[in-house]
């Protein structure tokens, strides 16, 4: 021990490393929420409730893993609400016009999100502005897009029903089926999260990869002096979220058959309260994937917990953005207190 | 330099006290304000439930998004029916089509006795539909989403069918003789929008054009059609689509300065101000408090008799044509928030 911290030193260490994670603050937060509906809204705890609330969080949370990873890097997505709507849309549109097997679209619109997030990568990496910028553009081009491109293609402003095209039960079954175990409805999107969960933890905390992540967002120019390639890396990380975009959107379009163009966008940003929920710094190099997760659960918990306790959904932003600043304010303070610690 | 404290005289504090007194007296406003709201919320009828059913639970899920005038009047509608019809009545509204599938399957888990549903995303609700039709909940559908309300198994639907609204509009307007409407359109990519514009397009016999403003921002919106008033002076006729942007586009019309005429879809304090003196032709009404009314007191008919307005042939609130004839009566109705 080489700092004398008395304070610290008097703790046991396994309290210390618990005090240390950067989830520890998003998990007080679920369970202070799930608590409060518990106990305010009886339906809450109903098994048919939890599919519910789960449903939600995984829609949430399955672009909160690399848009967390991300945030670790240093970095923001701004477009990551409507990239979503972009995959659908064009899953969607490649299918129907060219009258294909439904898993034609299903891949242009892997390599289309993909596209965009190496596109966000290298931007960031060849004209050095910020992410904020660059991926500000991007999502300003792609609302755009979603909606003159689809009024061009199909006349109207959603995409036609491709429910009865081939492959659509496959497609259907991958993404949006849903299996009852014992009265607990789980959906599609739920595997896909606690899938991508498991991935993304790995690769944060087990592969070099994930150390080149902490080392971009933590001083990018200290990683570079070290040899970390940080253009690769940060286009990697847009290229996940480019990944989780196209899996949240080909579930929306195999759901709901079809697709409107509008929508998606405002979402960024609740992935981007997700990850700050969960423990990640807004300035990148600290952060946790699982926190990400908790992060969707406790936005899940609380957008249908204000329904099942029958409270005015008009307060559920409010609560959202006290919710955020506590956590934040949280986040902020265990991290100083374990700083100070020895490492 | 010396500095005079200021030193209050004996008699300062009893003149302030007085003049505190005069001002707050003075300054209190004989109309308007919450004073008179609470009066005409006094004046509105509310009063207990006329029935003796048991206590029913009825949600509306709809495709709102959040603080819009037009849904606080479908909701003002549905909670006087609730009222009467001794119903818990529960709320709830996101303009997403997840979002809202998910406040639909959340009404489904709280095992409500009745469910309003709006169907602006069409598709997007048959699954969830069919799990309220599994779960015994009788659903009606409201305000959108006539074609499909029947498919999904909705008892009936509740609403006004946007192309015949248009049409409606476009008839009154070719009768009183307009030559060139502007129709505005300010959701881009709304298909009841762009069903009201075409609907009036067919019956107006005159030129029409439609342009895209950004309807959350009127600032923004108000210049682009003034810009377009300015640029193209033969227009005589101003279109909008719903109250908010009629209030924009009258504003619009002024800067424009010249002897154009407002019409619009959809009411609010403006457009009767502007039925009143003349600066607004005519408004086509959907009557949204009649779509909640009816839409909690018909689950109400249908649990305690089995009965169903029309059958289960969609029922219609709308097109109502209001004009400068309507407008005394409807200047009370709409100040407390029922049209």
């Amino acid at each position: 021990m080489s700092t004398p911290d008395l304070l610290v030193q008097d703790r046991p260490a396994a309290l210390r490393r618990l005090l240390a994670r950067p989830e520890l603050g998003s998990l007080i937060a679920a369970v202070a929420v799930f608590v409060v509906f518990a106990v305010v809204a009886e339906p809450f705890l109903r098994v048919s409730s939890l599919g519910t609330v789960l449903y939600a969080a995984s829609t949430i949370g399955i672009m909160a893993v690399p848009v967390s990873l991300l945030m670790i890097g240093g970095e923001f997505d701004l477009s990551a609400g409507v990239v979503v709507t972009t995959a659908a849309l064009t899953s969607s549109m490649v299918s129907y016009q060219f009258t294909a097997v439904t898993w034609v679209g299903v891949l242009v619109s892997l390599v289309t999100t993909l596209a965009i997030g190496w596109f966000n990568g290298w931007m960031l990496g060849r004209t050095k502005l910020p992410s904020f910028i660059v991926t500000l553009g991007t999502f300003l081009m792609l609302t755009g897009a979603n909606l003159g491109v689809t009024k061009a293609i199909s006349g109207t402003v959603s995409t036609k029903s491709i429910a009865d095209m081939q492959g659509f039960e496959s497609c259907r079954w991958l993404f949006a089926s849903e299996v009852t175990i014992g009265g607990l409805t789980v959906k599609a999107t739920v595997w896909w999260w606690l899938g991508l969960l498991a991935i993304g933890s790995w690769v944060l905390l087990r592969t070099r990869f994930g150390n080149w992540i902490f080392a971009v967002g933590g001083d990018a120019d200290a990683a570079r002096a070290v040899g970390v390639p940080v253009a690769r890396t940060k286009t990697v990380l847009y290229l996940g979220v480019g990944f989780g975009a196209w899996v949240l959107g080909q579930h929306l379009l195999f759901s709901f058959d079809t697709v409107q163009s509008g929508e998606g966008s405002g979402n960024e940003l609740i992935y981007i309260v997700a990850a700050v929920i969960g423990g990640c710094l807004i300035t990148g190099g600290y952060g946790s994937v699982a926190g990400s997760a908790l992060g969707a659960l406790i936005f899940g918990m609380a957008s249908k917990g204000i329904i099942y306790a029958q409270w005015n959904p008009d307060w559920f932003k409010f609560f959202l953005g006290a919710m955020l600043l506590l956590a934040a304010l949280l986040n902020a303070y265990v991290k100083r207190r374990a700083e100070r610690g020895p490492r | 330099m010396s500095t005079t404290r200021f030193r209050p005289s004996r008699r300062f504090w009893p003149v302030c006290a007085v003049l505190a007194i005069a001002v707050t007296a003075a300054g209190c406003s004989s109309t308007g304000g919450r004073r008179a709201e609470e009066a005409r919320a006094k004046a509105a009828a509310t009063g207990g439930s006329a029935v003796t059913t048991p206590r029913w639970k009825v949600a509306m899920v709809t495709h709102a998004g959040a603080g819009d005038a037009f849904w606080d009047t479908v909701r003002k509608g549905a909670e006087q029916a609730a009222a009467k019809d001794n119903i818990t009545f529960l709320y709830s509204n996101d303009a997403q089509t997840q979002n809202q599938v998910q406040l639909v399957q959340a009404a489904i888990d709280q095992k409500v006795d009745g469910l309003l549903v709006t169907l602006a995303k069409g598709d997007a609700m048959a699954d969830v539909l069919g799990k309220a039709k599994a779960a015994g909940i009788p659903v009606i559908t409201i305000n959108s989403g006539e074609e499909y309300s029947a498919k999904f198994g909705a008892l009936t639907h509740i609403g006004q069918d946007e192309t015949t609204a248009g049409q409606a509009a476009g008839q009154e307007m070719a009768a009183r003789g307009r030559k060139n409407v502007l129709c505005v359109i300010h959701e881009q990519g709304n298909v009841g929008q762009e069903q009201r514009c075409s609907g009036a397009q067919s019956r107006a016999g005159a030129g029409f054009q439609v342009m895209y403003v950004n309807g959350v921002n009127m600032p923004d919106a108000r210049a682009a059609i003034s810009a377009k008033l300015q640029s193209d002076p033969s227009i005589d006729t101003v279109l909008t689509l719903s109250g908010p942007m009629a209030a924009t586009g009258l504003q619009a019309v002024q800067d424009a300065h010249s002897g154009i005429e407002l019409d619009t879809f959809d009411l609010g304090p403006q457009v009767v101000a502007g039925l009143k003196s003349g600066s607004v032709g005519f408004a086509v009404d959907q009557q949204p408090y009649l779509q909640g009314y009816q839409g909690v007191d018909l689950i109400w008919l249908y649990k305690y008799n089995l009965n169903m307005l029309g059958g289960g042939k969609p029922v219609s609130t709308g097109p109502q044509i209001l004009t400068k004839d309507n407008a005394d009566a409807l200047a009370e109705y709409v100040a407390r928030g029922t049209r």
